[in-house]
């Protein structure tokens, strides 16, 4: 087990290394407009050195002078000894400004992430016990209408109903107009107040895939042997699924959820950006936009070491939770 | 249950008592092909999310044939905008001409108000004495040594449109005469005038000039303001009308509205012009049954154009992604070891480059360098089906793995078919139906990506329309209170789309999986 555990680390670094060198080649060969607008501000202030010799300077400071896998190997020794450059957009350490706005998207995906199990796993298995019933379809419909619903739509549509008709809610933002003045009580309120429409947009439109896992395990568990064999015990229906079918769906869930534990710090960019939440999805949607290379490529990097720790993540559990799994 | 019957009910005709029990005639045999189709129509989820995408086509590439207009063109409508036309004020400070070769400067001026204030009939000003004569209201004459200097007025005295300004002698007649309620003749500078009632002088029956109380300031460049329309203007004010009707020389009837600022003394004038512009975010109308957007273009058949790109980039994208998909997946399946290793590793790392903010990125990027809207769907395209296709080569190198393993392939390999035909006439055939599957919820997600790129601006862009990018219109925030139309249509038409394709791909797994049925 252990070894199997260092060998997928490994891998994972190899791994790693292939996609941030893929992501800092592609940024590298786009035009580094940024660095030209910054140089001509910066040359035409008075008394200022000439543009060529601005760009030449800024150039070199963001190693951008060097070809492309010398300046990965600067950025990568950069990189692992934690110095993450600035942004360029926020004119902060990149280390800081992410450090200002991952919590938020944190707990952001950490609520919804509960409110989606809190209702994708019973609706699913309600779905798979009563398997081609009325609510079966309703569910399995109400699911895959979750998943084909467009974020962006489904958030102005939340937008026009109840911030602009009923305005129960700010349209976009984190913080209300009087939020200084508030108690801190009151700005907590205020901040939950703005959340509200954020996690039910991204409980809405991801719940479905889940609730379609549950199902699709539970029907799979409802056809083996030994719940035929529970079942010829006499046991009650109840305590057929309750107890052996839903605890062996667990074996699938637990991992899926331990996989996706990494993916609460990734951020939701569209939803983010739609109600203008100052996450780390809003906040390297601005960064990426105008080129921010810097920024960008921090949490390109960050992302892909979530994805990596996800599936080893649900690798791993998957091993432990089932024991019928052994790795040699 | 029921087909069952229908089979029973064909079967019992007249055939029924001449066929024995285990005749083979008996028994209808469906192909493998048949069987799934039949399990596929039985699902109704599946069935309507087939209706649903063949209205989808429908509407789209028929819909664009079938609408009157096209996909850019522009409408237009003339509509009233009020725009401010002249300021008019009334003239509350003293004004002064000077007699001719005189000399009346502003400190002369400002020492005359002070005499005026004070009540003073004469005062020094660099050595002169000015004589101060109240000749009449707000009008005094000003003279030194017996001689007439300059005169001092609140009623201004304009000079007829064209005609030549009048000399000071008539200007102090008339107004002597006009401040003094005198009308009728008069004479100055060895002329005849004559003064009526509304304050126009006349030269020999010719109007050369009239007196009046407000300034009126043409708000527009070029225009030129008339006598006649001052008069209908003058009259307005005076009965502190708050519109009023004037016909101008071209014979177009003009609605103007007045308003009066207390704080400024003055009252503007606004003209309703009609003018010819873009036919904004007009209601559904016959015309235009889903109203018009931005610029003026018929929503329907945008909606219909957009539908069309984006349906067609969600088939080009999963073409791209199944080839590529299935190629490196077959030969990672088929040959395994060192090249299944290889492959695999490249596919773990396209699953972890993240995708969304690469597009995003790459999408800032063409913004930047401009590139041609077409040119630009391309790119999207490609970039699309270049990162998709990871999740198609595992699923077919995971199939062909288990498949190559089985006994027929035993078979072929020992009846000495060539290795190319072996993947693909034996090994691919089989990999199809979770191919289909697969492709058809793809080509779902795939819309939904284009869809939140075009949104967000970063996707297909204007001349050409997509779903996404119609929607994109409620960034401004006008547009998402007011006008439903624009964006609530093209939002239903991406999820009708999507969950089509999801309902669909649904219903195909388990038609092509028995296990699943009932």
């Amino acid at each position: 087990m252990r070894n199997y555990i260092i060998k997928r680390i490994l891998l994972s670094i190899l791994i790693l290394f292939s996609v941030t060198f893929i992501i800092y080649a592609i940024l590298r060969c786009l035009p580094a407009s940024y660095v030209e607008t910054m140089a001509m501000q910066l040359s035409t202030a008075p008394g200022a050195k000439p543009y060529d010799e601005w760009i030449a300077q800024l150039n070199a400071s963001y190693g951008l002078d060097k070809g492309i896998l010398a300046g990965y190997l600067v950025w990568l020794g950069d990189f692992a000894t934690g110095h993450f450059g600035d942004s360029w957009k926020f004119t902060v350490p990149v280390i800081e400004k992410f450090n200002d706005v991952i919590w938020l998207s944190f707990v952001m995906g950490g609520i919804s992430f509960v409110l989606q199990l809190i209702i994708a796993i019973p609706l699913g298995i309600v779905a798979a016990t009563k398997q081609y019933s009325r609510a079966d379809y309703a569910i399995t419909a109400g699911a895959l209408v979750g998943i084909s619903l467009p974020t962006f739509f489904f958030a102005t549509l939340l937008k026009l109903v109840f911030a602009v008709k009923l305005q129960w809610f700010d349209v976009s933002g984190l913080v209300g107009r009087n939020y200084a003045q508030l108690d801190s009580w009151g700005q907590f309120m205020d901040k939950a107040n703005h959340l509200v429409l954020p996690i039910v947009t991204l409980v809405i439109v991801s719940v479905g895939s889940l609730m379609r896992y549950t199902r699709t395990n539970m029907l799979e568990v409802l056809n083996a042997d030994y719940i035929r064999t529970a079942r010829a015990k006499g046991l009650s229906e109840d305590k057929v699924i309750y107890k052996h079918a839903f605890r062996n769906t667990l074996i699938p869930l637990v991992t899926i959820v331990g996989g996706s534990l990494p993916g609460l710090f990734s951020g939701a960019l569209i939803t983010e950006t739609i109600f203008s939440i100052p996450g780390i999805g809003f906040t390297s949607y601005q960064a990426m936009v105008i080129g921010d290379i810097p920024f960008s490529m921090f949490y390109m990097t960050f992302m892909a070491v979530l994805t990596l720790a996800g599936n080893l993540i649900a690798d791993i559990l998957y091993a432990v939770v089932d024991p019928r799994v052994r790795i040699a | 249950m029921s087909d069952k019957k229908d089979l029973n009910t064909q079967n019992s005709g007249v055939e029924e008592q001449s066929l024995s029990l285990n005749d083979d005639r008996r028994v209808k045999t469906l192909s493998p092909g048949a069987l799934v189709m039949k399990r596929f129509f039985r699902n109704r989820l599946a069935v309507i999310g087939l209706v649903m995408l063949a209205a989808m086509f429908l509407f789209s590439f028929v819909g664009g044939m079938i609408s009157p207009y096209r996909q850019d063109e522009q409408f237009y409508t003339y509509t009233f905008l009020e725009k401010e036309y002249v300021a008019v004020t009334r003239n509350e400070d003293f004004r002064y001409v000077s007699a001719e070769g005189k000399e009346f400067g502003s400190a002369a001026q400002a020492q005359f108000l002070l005499a005026q204030m004070t009540g003073k009939e004469e005062f020094t000003y660099k050595d002169v004495t000015y004589a101060v004569a109240r000749e009449g209201e707000d009008f005094y004459s000003l003279s030194s040594e017996g001689e007439p200097v300059a005169i001092a007025y609140k009623d201004i005295v304009n000079a007829e449109d064209g005609a030549e300004e009048l000399p000071f002698a008539v200007k102090y007649a008339a107004l002597a005469a006009y401040t003094n309620g005198q009308t009728g003749a008069f004479s100055a500078d060895g002329k005849e005038y004559e003064l009526d009632d509304a304050g126009n002088i006349m030269e020999g029956g010719l109007v050369c000039g009239y007196i009046s109380r407000f300034v009126v300031q043409s708000k527009e460049n070029g225009v030129v303001i008339t006598r006649d329309f001052k008069e209908h203007l003058e009259e307005a004010l005076d009965e502190s009308a708050q519109e009023f009707i004037y016909t101008g020389e071209d014979g177009q009837e003009h609605n103007y509205t007045i308003s009066y600022d207390a704080s400024a003394k003055v009252w503007s004038v606004m003209q309703e012009t009609e003018t010819y512009v873009y036919d904004q975010y007009s209601s559904p109308a016959p015309k235009h049954p889903l109203g018009t957007d931005t610029n003026g273009m018929d929503m329907l058949t945008r909606l219909m154009y957009g539908g069309r790109v984006s349906l067609i980039i969600g088939f080009i994208v999963v073409i791209i992604e199944t080839v590529l998909g299935v190629i490196l997946g077959g030969i990672s399946g088929y040959f395994g070891k060192w090249v299944d290793n290889l492959i695999m590793r490249i596919v773990d790392i396209f699953y972890c480059i993240p995708s969304m903010p690469l597009i995003i990125i790459l999408g800032a990027a063409m913004d930047g360098m401009r590139v041609d809207p077409q040119v630009r769907m391309l790119y999207l395209m490609l970039i699309l089906g270049f990162l998709g296709w990871p999740g198609i080569a595992r699923l077919v190198r995971g199939q062909i793995l288990s498949l190559r393993e089985q006994e027929f392939m035993t078979a072929a390999e020992a009846c000495g078919i060539s290795v190319s035909r072996r993947i693909f006439r034996h090994l691919i055939p089989n990999v199809i139906p979770q191919l289909i599957v697969t492709c058809t919820m793809s080509l779902g997600s795939i819309i939904l990506t284009e869809s939140t790129l075009s949104f967000l601006g970063l996707g297909v862009k204007f001349p050409f329309a997509s779903w996404g990018n119609i929607i994109n219109d409620v960034n401004n925030a006008y547009v998402l209170t007011n006008y439903w139309f624009i964006w609530i249509p093209a939002g239903f038409c991406i999820l009708i789309s999507v969950l089509g394709f999801n309902f669909v791909g649904d219903g195909l797994r388990d038609a092509f999986d028995p296990r699943m049925k009932r």
